[in-house]
């Protein structure tokens, strides 16, 4: 090696708020490097939510009435999309678990997972940098997405302030589903089982929902479970926050409390995930 | 810790299912000395690496790094040693530049040194003109130098290196090889793994021969090749089908078992020179064509031939550089 010109390593005092956070954005920081270095990664996953959009604005767009709207036939497929928009956004977050599942599937699989874990940093760095990045992520997807919405006629009714907590909720639901997705990314064999474990669960959860349909068009036995599924109340908070029609809903406590409900819920999952994926990662080995 | 051996291992086991990757490891690293960790594929040295690099637990005996267990002060161990392992551990999408910042930044260390540490270890690994490129741009050799160069990003007081040029082209194994001395000529601490014999004759100072997860022999170069006396005699035949009776046609002059490499026999010989036309009047009389015949001293393969009983690689695999040259000789 050369002359050595740089001397002792020089170590940082520790930031007030922890390491784990310090490690974390470090690590957030890569993966959205990481981001801008594919473009076309980023390109496909805005353009997957749009198509979604003009999807269901024009193809479903007339047949799926909304109760309680008493909008007249021409207005019904206009009343359709700003109830549709808010439903958008909820399967979109949600479907950001994907990219946090693939994300980490395809680090255990390289060495860098090792090098990570023979580094004097935060257990939970790796983890938590994930999901803050696929988090940050959403920002721009929503912003697509809105941008898309405004085009075919959705409109935000109820003012910025709500607008932006209703912003805010769906990314804070983007954040917790990417735990369960990280979860997910640390379980299974390899990235190519990630490519479908990560997607399996997310269909179902989302269509099992209000996303799309109201939940008092379903059958009887469906509807509390729809009703419990945390992103029904997450629409349908998204729905009320913007101003847009929210349809009729039946009696469940969880639709009564919407925003509070995917709070708690968000809440639960990150209590319960958040420590499996950490005890997973650090178990783990590169594979 | 100032007196304490870098890594001191003992009695270390472990056993994945019914597989016992290790068992009864003993090893011991005196600080700035270099130790080869030499064994054939799944002999167990990856294991050991991982374990005195806090990925993996022992199931069984103890082990220090920088006077630190390896397991209850496992973070203490992270901030002594640099790991390199066989694959490219680097990021990439990141340039080179921003993989060493990151690793730099998750060090715990300061902005400007990581800056200042990361400038100087891509000048000194030749990875300047294409510190600002994507990783994934590199050749396999520019992300082994990388991968090193973040290794080394806090100056570890020791560094695993495990199989650190397995899959690299000649030049690019050579360039490793000078990096290597180089950072031991720095007096870091260096454990490395390899299955090339030639690697740890080049690299090491001591060698420890494991097979089956345990020590077998240990030594310097020489002591391990005096261990099986002087000089070999080898021979190399035009048609390797003959091998089985040239092996039995040179049992009357050699002093030890021959053995059959291809088209090589080779086996120790008592008498110097003398034994040279011995050996090809016994080869003639059976009509056994050769192409080369010479005296060498033995090398590490021929060690691990005599301790093991098999050889230590599969030659399949083994890259060119290191295959045997009948013209070398050590």
């Amino acid at each position: 090696m050369s002359a050595i010109t740089v001397g002792r390593p020089v170590a940082l005092r520790r930031p007030i708020y922890g390491w784990a956070l310090h490690d974390g954005f470090v690590v957030a920081r890569r993966n959205l490097i990481q981001t801008l270095r594919v473009p076309e990664l980023l390109f496909f996953s805005l353009v997957q939510p749009v198509i979604f959009v003009l999807l269901f604005a024009y193809v479903f767009g007339g047949a799926i009435p909304i109760p309680g709207d008493g909008a007249s036939s021409a207005d019904a497929a206009n009343a359709y999309r700003q109830y549709l928009m808010p439903g958008i956004f909820g399967q979109t977050v949600a479907f950001a678990a994907a990219a946090s599942t693939v994300g980490l599937a395809e680090d255990m699989s390289r060495g860098i997972i090792d090098r990570f874990r023979a580094l004097p940093m935060s257990p939970s760095a790796v983890l938590l940098g994930r999901t803050f990045a696929d988090a940050v992520r959403q920002i721009l997807v929503l912003t697509v997405l809105s941008i898309t919405g405004l085009l075919v006629g959705w409109r935000i009714n109820n003012g910025i302030v709500s607008a932006i907590l209703a912003y805010a909720l769906l990314l804070f639901f983007a954040y917790t589903v990417a735990w369960v997705g990280a979860w997910i990314g640390l379980s299974v064999p390899n990235p190519e089982t990630a490519n479908t474990a990560g997607l399996a669960w997310l269909f179902p959860l989302t269509f099992l929902s209000n996303a799309f349909v109201p939940i008092s068009s379903m059958p009887d036995w469906l509807q509390p479970i729809a009703a419990y599924n945390p992103i029904s109340t997450l629409v349908l908070a998204t729905r009320e926050l913007f101003g847009n029609p929210t349809g009729t809903q039946p009696q469940y406590w969880s639709l009564d409390h919407a925003a509070l409900y995917t709070l708690i819920s968000c809440a639960v999952l990150i209590a319960i995930f958040a420590p499996l994926a950490v005890r997973k990662y650090r178990n783990a080995t590169a594979r | 810790m100032s007196d304490q051996p870098a890594v001191r291992a003992e009695g270390i086991s472990r056993t994945f299912g019914e597989v016992k990757a290790l068992d009864g490891m003993d090893l011991v690293v005196e600080k700035g000395q270099v130790v080869g960790l030499l064994g054939p594929n799944g002999a167990g040295k990856t294991t050991m690496v991982r374990i005195l690099s806090t990925l993996l637990k022992p199931t069984a005996g103890h082990a220090e790094v920088a006077g630190f267990d390896v397991v209850k002060q496992a973070n203490q161990v992270r901030r002594m040693i640099g790991l390199t392992g066989q694959y490219a551990a680097v990021d990439e999408y990141l340039t080179g530049r921003e993989n060493l910042r990151m690793f730099g930044d998750l060090f715990h260390l300061t902005p400007a040194y990581v800056k200042a540490r990361s400038a100087e270890l891509l000048t000194s690994f030749d990875l300047e003109d294409a510190a600002d490129r994507p990783a994934r741009t590199y050749s396999g050799g520019m992300r082994r130098r990388l991968d090193l160069a973040a290794s080394l990003i806090a100056r570890p007081e020791i560094l695993f290196l495990d199989e650190p040029t397995t899959g690299l082209d000649p030049r690019s194994r050579l360039g490793m090889w000078q990096v290597i001395n180089d950072l031991v000529a720095d007096g870091t601490t260096v454990l490395l793994t390899t299955q090339y014999l030639e690697e740890a004759d080049q690299l090491a100072q001591d060698i420890v021969v494991i097979d089956h997860g345990h020590v077998i022999a240990h030594g310097t170069a020489e002591q391990l090749k005096d261990q099986i006396g002087g000089d070999r005699i080898e021979v190399t035949l035009r048609d390797g089908a003959a091998a089985e009776r040239a092996a039995l046609a040179l049992g009357s002059v050699v002093s030890g078992q021959p053995i059959i490499e291809g088209k090589k026999v080779s086996a120790p010989v008592s008498g110097g020179s003398v034994v040279l036309v011995g050996a090809i009047r016994a080869l003639d009389l059976e009509q056994i064509e050769i192409t080369d015949i010479m005296l060498r001293r033995p090398t590490l393969d021929d060690v691990f031939m005599s301790l093991t009983g098999h050889l230590a690689e599969d030659e399949a695999q083994r890259p060119e550089p290191t295959r045997r040259r009948g013209a070398r000789r050590r």
